[in-house]
């Protein structure tokens, strides 16, 4: 198994460019301009002849990119399945071979060397591929952060504690509430501790969130109420939708800990799950309570699984919160991932 | 050790918690006899409880909603002879820290017989001062305490509009009626800044009480302005001095 191993490598899933993600897109056109521009200002001496030799070029670039562009949107899927140095190369191939189909279009304006273009091509291919390489190490720490995170600040001591102090208070009483208790909170730990870099079903996600509420019952009793608002879709096909993994669990934690405790009567947690169009929605409500005291790892959790959604997904997973009507909710979108693909 | 069974308090808001402390009392009794005089799952029932019978000690858990563990310790040390107070917590590392510093005894969650019996041997009958006390606890209070004829009741702190110095007392002014508290101006905006604005060296208004403001005495030269109070028709005056603070604080 992958999990026994103790040596983490990269992670598999953000080292590469997803190339099907709008986010990915738009930094690879405006990067590839960026250097087209940097190109005509570092070549051009005269201001007067910058602004046609911005066309000029413009001319030039825009054509191979909109075909790369394309190219590895269809191609996706199989540079994926690649090693990462075949990947590599396979995008390299893919930037040459929009240059030379294009250049019969291209260079009846120009009599340009198709040698000078191809290297130009291959450059800024290079570079860009070194960017998300960057960019995906730049995030990453976040990654093996949310472990450390989930045990120690997240995943609250104080959560920790009053459990074991819960299930000592009803183990003379009703031991067998007590055994289920234990044995909740083991399987919590046990996923807390693992490795949690990769995607997991969404239906895992849920689950382990019900073992957590079940646990914080048997202390809070009937001042916890949830309500699942949950539409998996026909034949249950949205539970094998890959999320991040630990997504929704703090969220849940974070509404019981600000929501639930602190209020004298009881406090209901609403969490939805539904899918829009493209999207899966997650959203986890619970009933603010004013009290100036905003614990600061409130916004620790949420500003990590803000990060992870960057890693993941780019510009096409959100965490929003906002508080109105005296709920405060937290609203997740991402774009879904289904386990087959 | 005393032959009379000390007589015990438990404050947790949490069913378990209250039952694991009944029943590691249970455990040490006979070496450390107690009496449990009653459960209460807060710090407002607890204090109601204490107005009908006497407690030697308080176990107070320090996290519970309507009133925590440490202001319950805050109103029980403005009482004559209040009863020792032992708090109980799960995990905090600020408190823990402030506890020591404090010298207050706490028992960490889940707690161990040894322990508690070692706390029931040497209770500490004298709570620290106030302003020690509010070093324990992050947040604010949720009540002032007034006495009255005897009595001590509870003020919530969302029910008060204005306070007003007058010579040696405070006036805590509620919709229905005033209170005499035991504390100064001075206190309370330090304790309240968000909630209590000071409009006047002898006036601090609850920022949610304030309608609007108003100009009077226009034409003398010597203006001023009046704080206009929400569904009330009393006027409060704004010292010049306050003005330009309250002005800034309300956006006008």
């Amino acid at each position: 198994m992958e999990s026994i191993k103790q040596k983490l490598g990269p992670p598999a899933y953000a080292a590469r460019p997803d190339f099907r993600n709008l986010g990915v897109i738009l930094r690879l056109l405006l990067a590839v301009n960026l250097l087209a521009v940097l190109t005509v200002l570092v070549r051009v001496d005269d201001p007067g002849m910058l602004l046609p030799e911005l066309v000029l070029m413009a001319g030039r670039v825009e054509l191979p990119l909109f075909l790369s562009v394309l190219l590895l949107y269809s191609l996706a899927l199989r540079l994926h399945a690649l090693t990462a140095e075949w990947s590599f190369a396979g995008v390299c191939g893919v930037a040459l071979v929009s240059v030379v189909l294009t250049w019969p279009l291209v260079q009846e304006s120009e009599g340009g060397s198709l040698f000078r273009s191809l290297g130009w091509a291959l450059g800024a291919t290079l570079l860009c591929l070194l960017y998300f390489d960057y960019r995906s190490r730049l995030f990453s720490p976040a990654l093996t952060e949310a472990r450390l995170l989930a045990l120690t600040a997240r995943i609250r001591p104080h959560f920790l504690f009053n459990t074991l102090n819960g299930v000592l208070g009803v183990i003379r009483t009703d031991p067998l509430r007590a055994e289920r208790g234990l044995e909740e909170l083991a399987d919590l730990f046990r996923v807390f501790m693992r490795d949690n870099r990769e995607l997991v079903p969404l239906g895992d996600e849920i689950a382990l969130c019900k073992r957590y509420l079940e646990l914080e019952k048997l202390r809070l009793g009937e001042r916890l109420r949830v309500r699942w608002e949950v539409s998996l879709g026909a034949d249950d096909e949205l539970a094998r939708a890959l999320v991040p993994a630990l997504l929704l669990q703090p969220l849940v934690e974070n509404a019981v800990y600000h929501g639930v405790e602190p209020r004298l009567d009881a406090g209901e947690v609403v969490v939805r799950v539904a899918q829009q169009g493209r999207d899966l929605l997650l959203e986890v409500d619970n009933e603010a309570v004013a009290q100036a005291s905003h614990h600061a790892g409130n916004n620790m959790a949420l500003d990590n699984i803000r990060e992870r959604l960057m890693l993941f997904y780019d510009l096409e997973g959100r965490l929003e919160s906002d508080c109105s009507k005296g709920r405060y909710c937290v609203r997740i979108r991402l774009p879904i991932r289904s386990s087959s693909a | 050790m005393t032959a009379l069974p000390l007589r015990v308090l438990i404050v947790d808001d949490e069913a378990p918690a209250r039952n694991r402390l009944r029943d590691v009392l249970g455990d040490i009794a006979e070496t450390h006899p107690a009496r449990i005089v009653g459960m209460a799952s807060n710090g407002v029932e607890a204090l109601r409880l204490l107005e009908t019978s006497e407690v030697d000690v308080v176990l107070a858990d320090i996290r519970m909603p309507a009133m925590d563990g440490v202001e319950l310790a805050r109103h029980l040390a403005r009482r004559e002879n209040p009863p020792a107070v032992i708090f109980t917590t799960a995990f905090d590392e600020y408190a823990v820290q402030a506890f020591d510093v404090a010298a207050v005894d706490y028992l960490l969650k889940p707690v161990r017989a040894g322990r508690l019996a070692k706390a029931l041997e040497k209770l500490k009958r004298i709570l620290p001062a106030d302003d020690v006390l509010v070093t324990l606890a992050p947040g604010e209070r949720q009540h002032f305490s007034v006495t009255e004829r005897g009595r001590i009741l509870l003020l919530p702190v969302t029910d008060v509009r204005y306070l007003k110095a007058e010579q040696k007392y405070v006036t805590a002014c509620t919709q229905d009626r005033d209170y005499l508290l035991d504390e100064t101006l001075m206190q309370i905006e330090q304790e309240f800044p968000e909630r209590f604005l000071r409009i006047h060296r002898s006036c601090l208004v609850a920022r949610t009480a304030i309608a609007g403001v108003e100009r009077v005495g226009e034409g003398d030269g010597e203006g001023r302005w009046d704080v206009l109070l929400r569904d009330s028709d009393e006027h409060l005056p704004v010292s010049r001095r306050q003005w330009p603070v309250l002005r800034q604080a309300l956006g006008v």
